[in-house]
């Protein structure tokens, strides 16, 4: 990585540095307001280096939640991730020792940035890549170093800041609302979730709502399959 | 409950093992050219909308009806997330927005 290559991947950067910012200062911020200082948020992104999973990791710090729920939360929370690794196995093949790096940090921006982003002419296209995932690793750091700064050197009431976990749900959700086909597996998240809250009491009901999600969406698939059209099935039964 | 150093640093620990697992595997699985399920594939598809609404759900699940400040604040600030990001599409003042607002709400309206 030289210079060259940096100044032709923070351009491509800037509004992850924007986002990272000010999710990574919530972020810090609610971190903070949970009893949790300013080692902790940099120890948290720079290990963990996921926003939503980190959200959530505040609930469950704060909860003082079981090993075994931590693990299988941070695994559904994080499941999308299988998907982001599945197209970019050609993008990362031949990076040696660096591609640990680029899977720790495929996050939903940098796979976003990398999917679309190409490096400019006489940049190396892996060096390229290594830079904009490490950049914005670096901004995410800061942005929750500082947000945790921020709430305890100002001293304002931060009650309530930890609502930004509800609201970043809430605007995935109407993006994957807008952009999905079928709203099924939404509908059905949230009323198994209902369901589960009602049955065991809002301490234990995130298992239980997985398990009644994992099961019915695997029932369902025959329906909500679209890469496996019904013909397409038919014409796989009659092959051998 | 606030946990032990410990426990705080084996839950991090965990957080960090198993997120690094959700990226690594598809490298450590498919990187020879096998095709990947297509089980895994179709909940790779149909499960993130899913564990989304049931995180939303998680995250209200303080609600009370008991007084207008249990749940007042909650149905402003979350309708005013969902409205601003419809119109503006702008992640960043969506989540801020709402998070203000639910802020002044809870500690100044209803506090």
């Amino acid at each position: 990585m030289n210079r060259k290559t940096l100044a032709a991947a923070f351009p491509f950067t800037v509004p992850v540095l924007m986002g990272y910012l000010a999710i990574g200062m919530a972020f810090g911020l609610m971190l903070q307001s949970a009893g949790y200082g300013v080692v902790w948020a940099f120890m948290m992104s720079l290990t963990i280096y996921a926003g939503s999973g980190q959200y959530l990791g505040v609930s469950l710090l704060a909860t003082g939640a079981p090993l075994p729920q931590v693990a299988f939360l941070t695994l559904m929370i994080n499941f999308r991730h299988l998907v982001y690794g599945l197209s970019m196995l050609e993008k990362f093949r031949g990076m040696g020792v660096r591609k640990l790096y680029m899977m720790f940090s495929l996050t939903d921006e940098t796979y976003a940035l990398l999917s679309s982003a190409r490096p400019p002419e006489g940049v190396e296209e892996h060096d390229f890549y290594f830079c904009v995932a490490l950049l914005d690793h670096c901004y995410w750091i800061a942005g929750s170093v500082i947000g945790s700064l921020a709430g305890a050197a100002l001293g304002f009431d931060t009650t309530g800041v930890d609502f930004a976990m509800t609201a970043l749900f809430l605007v995935i959700a109407v993006g994957q609302w807008k952009a999905a086909g079928s709203h099924l597996p939404a509908l059905l998240g949230a009323a198994a979730t209902l369901v589960s809250l009602l049955l065991v009491g809002a301490e234990d009901m995130l298992l239980p709502a997985l398990g009644i999600i994992v099961l019915v969406l695997t029932l369902l698939r025959p329906r909500l399959d679209e890469s496996r059209p019904a013909q397409q099935a038919r014409s796989q039964e009659v092959t051998p | 409950m606030m946990l032990t150093t410990g426990q705080a640093v084996a839950s991090i620990a965990v957080m960090a093992a198993v997120t690094f697992l959700t990226r690594a595997l598809p490298f450590l699985l498919f990187d020879r050219g096998d095709h990947p399920p297509r089980l895994v594939l179709y909940l790779g598809k149909v499960l993130p909308p899913a564990i989304i609404a049931m995180l939303i759900v998680y995250c209200l699940k303080g609600i009370s009806f008991a007084a207008p400040g249990g749940w007042v604040p909650t149905l402003l600030a979350g309708g005013a997330a969902v409205l601003l990001h419809l119109w503006k599409g702008n992640d960043l003042l969506s989540i801020f927005g709402a998070t203000v607002l639910y802020m002044v709400l809870v500690q100044g309206v209803f506090g």
